[in-house]
């Protein structure tokens, strides 16, 4: 039963009723040393177009002499924003958005397929992008966006040449309806928008990702760096976040938190995570007891 | 003339380029819509309006 047999009180392993802990390391794979494609060498491409950051940063309510410093940090390439009535164009948020910046305006307002055609077409017009994000919703309690007329616009605006990223609720089944119907990715929810709670979707938006042929970008709720991180670990292609950094004590800092936990968390789904195990440890160190040094120490 | 959603009186015919100037609006910042077609940048100068059309000017702001 136990190879210490210098003393009569029950050992570890006799109290327990296992002889020994024979679980191993699992020998690492033959390519476990390989080189593989990370940061540069893995853009995330939308549309054909391809991005190194794997961040998207929402513009709201920011100051707007805070959002270039925030830009930076995040390390973004890509920028929402929002149409409305125009009163003035002094100090137009374009105006505060460096240059290279792609712009992602969103549908925001509109509650039908219709109304978001009208302002994807709109906000082109603007800025001469052909990038979209659908967000059709019925209501401002819980902002949920409503999968069957999203789906609809989708088809429309990518009949019309515009790189779709439909907000979707993360069902999968309407994930794969929007791939058909031309989306250039699709963006669920991992909890209420702002609502900084993270992945409360998380089974779903894991089947999701399981059969999707389009990037999956977590678009809502993800509200600490940990959990973009948790998000990238599980295969999420990018993350998406506004108000985790607005509502933050220092905004550039956390944007540059953020982009770490993203960059950090796609290498570590990149590498392939850990094995992970029930009910018993798995030593690091030898475990043979003829090899341990004698219980206690002999007096001098 | 409806102009987002406000009434406004128009005294003469004047086009959507200048009634950008006229609001002290820039060209490059906005899109337009008259009647729910948009007005292409290049067709401003030529896109006359009337006192029965409905216009829309519209931006971008922040947003998620």
């Amino acid at each position: 039963m136990t190879t210490n047999e210098s003393t009569s009180e029950p050992t570890l392993d006799e109290l327990v009723g296992t002889a020994t802990n024979t679980a191993l390391l699992p020998e690492p794979d033959a390519h476990a040393y390989d080189a593989i494609a990370t940061g540069e060498a893995d853009p995330l491409i939308l549309g054909g177009h391809k991005f190194t950051s794997r961040f998207i940063l929402g513009s709201g309510r920011y100051d707007l002499n805070l959002i270039k410093a925030t830009i930076e940090n995040a390390g973004t390439q890509i920028v929402t924003m929002a149409l409305r009535r125009c009163r003035t164009t002094e100090n137009n948020l374009l105006d505060y958005i460096p240059k290279g910046i792609t712009m992602l305006p969103n549908t925001s307002g509109a509650r039908n397929a219709e109304e978001a055609v009208r302002i994807a077409r709109l906000a082109r017009e603007v800025c001469e992008t052909d990038f979209v994000k659908v967000e059709i919703e019925h209501e401002t309690k819980y902002l949920l966006p409503d999968n069957a007329e999203t789906i609809r616009a989708t088809e429309m605006l990518a009949k019309e040449g515009f790189v779709v990223m439909p907000y979707m609720f993360p069902d999968p089944i309407a994930a794969r309806q929007l791939e058909d119907a031309g989306a250039a990715c699709v963006m669920p929810l991992g909890s209420l928008i702002g609502s900084n709670k993270g992945l409360r979707m998380r089974d779903f938006i894991e089947v999701i990702i399981a059969n999707a042929h389009v990037p999956v970008i977590i678009d809502a709720g993800i509200g600490r760096p940990s959990q973009a991180a948790e998000a990238m670990e599980m295969g999420a292609d990018a993350v998406m976040a506004y108000t985790a950094i607005a509502s933050a004590g220092n905004i550039p800092v956390m944007a540059r938190a953020f982009k770490h936990a993203i960059e950090a968390g796609r290498e570590a789904y990149l590498a392939g995570l850990g094995t992970v195990t029930e009910g018993h440890a798995v030593p690091s160190s030898p475990t043979n007891a003829a090899d341990y040094l004698s219980p206690s120490a002999p007096t001098a | 003339m409806i102009v987002n959603g406000q009434e406004e009186t128009l005294d003469e015919p004047i086009s959507v380029a200048d009634l950008l100037e006229r609001k002290g609006l820039r060209a490059a910042r906005v899109a337009v819509e008259l009647n729910g077609a948009i007005v292409p940048r290049a067709k401003r100068a030529e896109t006359m309006l009337k006192g029965t059309d409905t216009l829309e000017i519209v931006t971008f702001v922040q947003g998620g």
